[in-house]
């Protein structure tokens, strides 16, 4: 089937929206943007091509009157088992290059308990990821660098105490590994992954196990289904070294612009907080950019300002939010300057004042410096619609919902859960349109 | 020396005649100490060349020793310099280039240092900055000094009592000071020749940038336009080889027109003109091929721009120096420049440059050195908006500091602009435009 | 529009009518309660003292200035009130007036901007700008851009000060300004009226220079904080009124006994337009240095004398602007000979052992007079130290830890 793809690479995750002819979703990916915008694109077209087969089944169950067995949650389990899968496939690979970098002076005569412990370290973090991708349990992250990197950090640690190994060795060779295989994208061989999952699932799943057979003919017409990839546009931040042609690049402006308009048709204006740069778009009624403001040079207010607070915190950025919306007493902070941000820190933390307090003056002034592009841009008149990596923190959400109705009175606000992919999915719209001699 | 030479990029007539005389200036500077020549040390906006030369003085620019050190990428340690002898990271860099210049010896171009200058001569107009940058060269120097205050256009006019102070401070503190470090006596003949000169350039000039109104239009108003304003903004305006240089690249231009070509550009002439765009602001000189080539790439010409007015303004409302009224139209000229007129009147401006050079959009590169030009530029950018109806877009950069170019930054926002005024075109004008 | 013939004079004497709080009220007798009151003053963002002053008769008008020097006895004179408007201080929040500026440009018209869009400069009938820099030049324009309605003018002032030359122009200027303030108003300003200012305003000005002789004097009998506010007072009250509150402070600082620090004593340079926080001003004390003089609010001591009664008024108060001024950066020194010579003076008259330096981020006069204020008074061995801050600096660690390493040098070098 004719498919269009978008992808948006970003400073910090890389996105892939793959839409089939109608428009509509047919799978979307993410994956950390690394150093090798290459294989960041690769990864996330693969895990959107992931999501799309996955989409496809469902349409097969639907076709085929199995989409009553075992519904939403049999999907669930079928996709958590199948990335346990892959990262089953990877922490392999990880473990097998790993032996490779056993050698020279700094290993010699060590080899052999090295080895062993890192065997052994990859064989304990295997056996815990089955936990990991069961129904419900939750991961800090899902790019396998994370997993994986902080799991062996524990694990190897510990092993290497009880062996008497010095971990610096272990953890060398880990660091030189885990770069091969992060951009070594994981196999294509879907099936068998899918399968595997399969089987996994069955058991545990009467219904499904009643209809295991049917089931399988479905997944497998779903796999052969050709996925004929028309058109690719990219965007974003690393947009410049795509590795596609011209023709095949539109800016992020514009993809932000038409993505809001695909996802709320009524949208008029768009806020994107990303990693480095926030945005303000205004757009008409069929999505077309009228104005656009970004922040100037400095990075002031964006998400990696997040970033340097929860270092300077010793915290995850995920977590600032929640112990934010803690805050019981206003505390101004003045400066959203990256430079600045600890040292203004450690003075407020110095006079006293609770981190949770602090945190809500930090994500307000944020917001301020968001609200000063949009009126920078033309204001909000209409339907306003949020995305970017920040609008999944809800402190900073409730400060511009508050912010937005005190300046602007009472506006339609969105805030899609999926709203990291909107850019992804204005590139993807646009290599349809590309497809068709439009633009 | 030779370089890996860059390629050679194609030079007509025009171009070459400047460069003689930029040379020639150059040589004349810094050889004064030779000759005997006296030197004064004025600024672009509001300079006074045509009567400097009644004293058979030579004019030396601050402004263009930075471009030139910009250019030559020498501008960046010149700045550190500076503020390792304390000043700010936050101020102007043409001054601090200027003060790192003198700390390493002030070299010319021609690889001579320049002199010292005999006379500072502030004429201090359109820019604060000016006063206090004056003030530290006379630090420097310990020469002879006098100021020229030409009061701000805060109403968007000239008033009689702006004209009048002006023409007496002329006569009474500028004309004596230059006489004095000449010891020629001043001869109002010799101004009116000299006056008339002028005029006779500032006519081809006039027409050089209107030429812009053709499609396609056959000049850069922007990145080109910085070449043209050259002789007329600096220490040629009132000589026979402006008028020379005025005449030579008026006639190219007109072959260009009659030929159907748009600019030159450093890799030869431009292909389609895609965008129509009017530029407000200096250009940034540390990387000015580099900004360059993101329009020229995208197809994009700048028709018409406010920094070419920097230096006086001609177009807009026809001002000419006036042997007639050799003075006042010195004192009308130095009122005049764009950076001395109110924000409003900036506005009408721009407005009409693009209602004549039919452009398609509005784009601002806003300078952090010069708060001159980039105090009230976003405003301005939202009254053209609302005026015109047609999109504008925003870039930051700086004069001479490296540190403040961010190509990935500015080639980013660009792309988006060209790319909106494609998609707005192409949704069958759903821009207001009248 | 009304003939220039049929306008009524303005009323005459005190034209003002003032809140009434301080000549009626007794309560002004101890510095507490003084400064509670410049406290309150200083953080109403709203101007109220000023509305109440303008609501309390059809014809007044309000007219805003911004730093560093306006005329104010022409507004005076015209039965207008000045209102000294100095930005929004450290605890507005900024969210519009970020839409107009670049992350290069100082606080003050932003925050500024901010004020008139939230409608807190609605009652203000013109607004003047000074020739300060070129931020607040362009501001003017931006203003006429965004407030059509209302009389703004760039207020233009000699650099050259010959009496025949910026002399001439200076006084055109302040007719023009007249002009300008009576068309405005719907009044005529005579000579007489600006005569009677004049003295107003040298009384206001014999006020303030007798608050600071008396901190330079006894610095711990007037702490900076309550200086400082006393004087920002002076922007938002009508100029009789603020004399009253100054008088009401002398007297109640001189009765009251407070203790003496081991503190050095230092003049404070560079913030005569965007005004640091005031807890920049109390960490300053606080970490050792009295503030013996300071460029705060120059408006009030601009013109170092009173200005002559007898005579023409314009041609006094030119006359007092050219050859009677303060040396600041916003304006020209002509002999380079004389360049931070006023700074040194004030050092030496106030007694001060050194100088802080203390400018906003991205101010242009400030920043590029630094340099050579500083080789001035490094050549008398004056020491000194610098740093910057904006309206809303809220880290004051690094002022404290700076001020105090300052003054423990001072003292440790002056112990030898």
């Amino acid at each position: 089937m004719d498919c269009f793809i978008g992808i948006d690479l970003g400073s910090t995750t890389t996105k892939a929206m793959i839409l089939d002819e109608n428009l509509g979703t047919l799978g979307k990916g993410i994956t950390n943007s690394r150093s090798n915008y290459e294989t960041a694109t690769s990864v996330a077209k693969q895990e959107a091509v992931i999501s799309a087969r996955l989409t496809l089944f469902q349409r097969e169950l639907e076709a085929r009157g199995l989409d009553n067995i075992g519904g939403d949650v049999f999907l669930d389990r079928l996709e958590q088992s199948f990335r346990l899968e892959q990262f089953l496939e990877q922490l392999e690979d990880l473990h097998q290059t790993c032996f490779n970098y056993i050698s020279g002076p700094r290993v010699a005569g060590m080899e052999k308990p090295i080895s062993e412990t890192l065997s052994e370290t990859i064989r304990r973090i295997a056996t815990e990821a089955a936990k990991m991708y069961e129904p419900g349990a939750r991961r800090k992250s899902d790019f396998f660098r994370d997993i994986a990197g902080s799991r062996f950090m524990d694990i190897g640690e510990k092993l290497c105490k009880q062996a008497k190994l010095p971990f610096d060795i272990l953890l060398n060779i880990y660091d030189k590994s885990i770069i091969e295989v992060e951009n070594r994208p994981p196999s294509g061989d879907l099936q068998r992954k899918f399968e595997a999952a399969l089987d996994r699932v069955a058991p545990v799943m009467l219904p499904v196990a009643a209809r295991l057979e049917e089931i399988r003919q479905a997944l497998l017409a779903a796999l052969g289904i050709v996925i004929n990839e028309v058109y690719v546009v990219g965007t974003g931040y690393g947009r410049v070294t795509l590795p596609f042609p011209k023709e095949h690049i539109r800016s992020e402006i514009l993809c932000h612009g038409l993505g809001a308009h695909m996802m709320y048709p009524g949208t008029r204006t768009v806020l994107d907080i990303g990693g480095q740069d926030t945005k303000g778009i205004q757009i008409d009624d069929a999505g077309i950019v009228e104005n656009f403001q970004m922040n100037d040079r400095c990075a002031a207010g964006c998400g990696r300002y997040l970033g340097y607070i929860a270092d300077e915190m010793n915290m995850g950025v995920h977590e600032l939010g929640p112990l934010a919306l803690k805050a019981k007493k206003k505390v101004r902070i003045n400066s959203t300057c990256t430079v600045f941000a600890g040292a203004e820190l450690r003075d407020r933390l110095a006079l006293g004042e609770e981190r949770s307090d602090i945190l809500g003056g930090l994500h307000r002034a944020i917001v301020l410096r968001a609200m000063s592009i949009i009126s920078r841009s033309g204001g909000i008149s209409n339907e306003f619609t949020f995305t970017g990596g920040v609008a999944n923190n809800l402190s900073a959400v409730r400060e511009l919902k508050k912010l937005v109705v005190e300046n602007y009175g009472d506006m339609t606000i969105n805030i899609d859960p999926n709203s990291i992919y909107t850019g992804a999915l204005g590139a993807a719209a646009f290599a349809r349109r590309s497809a068709n001699g439009e633009n | 020396m030779k370089k890996t030479a860059p390629r050679e990029a194609i030079k007509e007539l025009s171009m070459l005649k400047q460069k003689e005389m930029i040379a020639s200036n150059y040589e004349k500077l810094t050889s004064a100490p030779q000759t005997g020549a006296r030197v004064v040390s004025t600024y672009v906006p509001g300079n006074l060349n045509e009567l400097i030369m009644c004293f058979d003085m030579l004019n030396n620019l601050p402004e263009i020793n930075a471009i030139q050190n910009g250019m030559r990428k020498k501008s960046g340690g010149m700045i550190l310099e500076a503020e390792k002898r304390g000043h700010s990271e936050d101020v102007c860099t043409y001054v601090k280039s200027d003060i790192g210049y003198m700390a390493k010896g002030a070299i010319a171009p021609n690889g001579k240092p320049l002199p010292s200058p005999d006379l500072l001569l502030l004429s201090y107009t359109g820019c604060f900055t000016f006063m206090k940058w004056f003030e530290l060269l006379r630090d420097e120097y310990g020469c002879e000094t006098v100021m020229l205050q030409v009061p701000y256009e805060g109403d968007g006019k000239v008033s009689k009592n702006m004209r009048d102070y002006v023409v007496k401070q002329l006569k009474q503190e500028v004309i004596p000071a230059l006489e004095r470090v000449s010891g020629v006596k001043f001869d109002i003949d010799r101004l009116r020749e000299n006056l008339a000169r002028s005029a006779k350039a500032e006519d081809d000039f006039v027409w050089i940038m209107q030429s812009a109104k053709n499609t396609p239009s056959p000049i850069d108003a922007y990145f080109g336009g910085v070449y043209y304003i050259g002789p007329i903004f600096t220490a040629f305006r009132g000589t026979e080889d402006a008028i020379d240089y005025y005449k030579l690249l008026r006639g190219e231009i007109e072959q260009r027109i009659a030929l159907g070509k748009g600019p030159i550009t450093p890799e030869g002439d431009l292909g389609e003109e895609k965008y129509r765009l009017v530029v407000e602001g200096p250009p940034n000189w540390t990387s000015f091929r580099d900004f360059w080539k993101m329009f020229y790439d995208e197809g994009a010409v700048v028709v018409a721009s406010t920094y070419t007015k920097v230096g006086g303004v001609y177009d807009y409302d026809g001002f000419r120096h006036d042997p007639s009224r050799p003075l006042e139209s010195l004192a009308e000229y130095c009122l005049g420049c764009y950076t001395n007129r109110n924000l409003p009147e900036r506005v009408k401006m721009i407005e009409t440059y693009m209602d004549e050079y039919n452009a398609d959009g509005f784009l601002t590169n806003s300078i952090k050195s010069c708060n001159s030009f980039s105090a009230g530029q976003l405003l301005m950018m939202r009254e053209i908006e609302k005026r015109t109806g047609k999109p504008a877009a925003f870039v930051e950069s700086d004069l001479v500091d490296p540190r403040y170019f961010s190509a990935s930054n500015i080639k980013n926002r660009l792309e988006s602009y060209f790319q909106m005024i494609d998609q707005k075109r192409r949704a069958g004008g759903s821009t207001r435009a009248a | 529009m009304q003939m220039r013939g049929s306008l009524p004079s303005s009323p005459n004497a005190a034209p003002y009518g003032n809140t009434g709080k301080i000549m009626s009220d007794k309560k002004f007798d101890t510095t507490e309660v003084i400064f509670e009151y410049c406290r309150e003053l200083f953080e109403d963002i709203d101007f109220t003292a000023a509305r109440e002053w303008k609501d309390k008769k059809a014809e007044r008008k309000v007219v805003g200035y911004m730093p560093v020097y306006v005329p104010r006895e022409i507004i005076h004179a015209g039965g207008m009130m000045a209102l000294g408007v100095l930005g929004g201080g450290e605890n507005m929040e900024v969210i519009h007036g970020d839409a107009y500026y670049q992350s290069y440009i100082c606080r003050i018209p932003r925050s500024t901007i901010e004020l008139s869009i939230t409608g807190r400069l609605d009652f203000v009938d013109a607004m003047l700008f000074p020739s300060i820099c070129d931020v607040i030049r362009n501001l003017s324009g931006m203003w006429k851009l965004m407030k059509p309605e209302t009389y703004v003018r760039y207020f233009d002032v000699p650099q050259n000060y010959r009496d025949d030359l910026g002399g001439v122009y200076y006084v055109n200027e302040l007719k023009e300004l007249r002009s300008g303030l009576e068309e405005m108003g719907g009044v005529r300003i005579t000579d007489e009226a600006l005569r009677r200012s004049i003295a107003v305003y040298n009384e206001n000005r014999q006020l303030v220079n007798a608050v600071y002789d008396f901190r330079a004097r006894t610095p711990w009998k007037a702490p900076s904080p309550e200086v400082y506010l006393l004087m920002r007072a002076g922007m938002v009250l009508p100029v009789e009124e603020h004399s009253e509150l100054m008088r009401a402070y002398l007297a109640a600082a001189e009765a009251q006994e407070r203790p003496m620090r081991d503190n050095c004593r230092i003049v404070l340079q560079g913030s005569f337009c965007e005004q640091p926080p005031l807890n920049l001003v109390k960490s300053i004390e606080m970490a050792g240095c009295y503030i013996v003089d300071d460029d705060f609010m120059l408006v009030t001591r601009w013109l170092l004398d009173d200005v002559p009664l007898a005579g023409d008024p314009l041609e006094n108060l030119s006359a007092a602007f050219l050859h009677h001024s303060v040396e600041t950066a916003a304006k020209y020194e002509p002999v380079a000979a004389e360049k931070g010579k006023f700074l040194i003076n004030m050092v030496r008259s106030r007694a001060a052992e050194g100088v802080i330096f203390a400018a906003p981020s991205f101010c242009d006069p400030a920043l590029l007079d630094r340099p050579m204020l500083a080789n001035a008074i490094d050549k008398e061995n004056i020491p000194n130290i610098a740093f910057k801050y904006a309206e809303n600096s809220g880290q004051m660690q690094p002022i404290r830890e700076q001020a105090g390493a300052f003054a423990d040098s001072i003292k440790l070098w002056s112990g030898i």
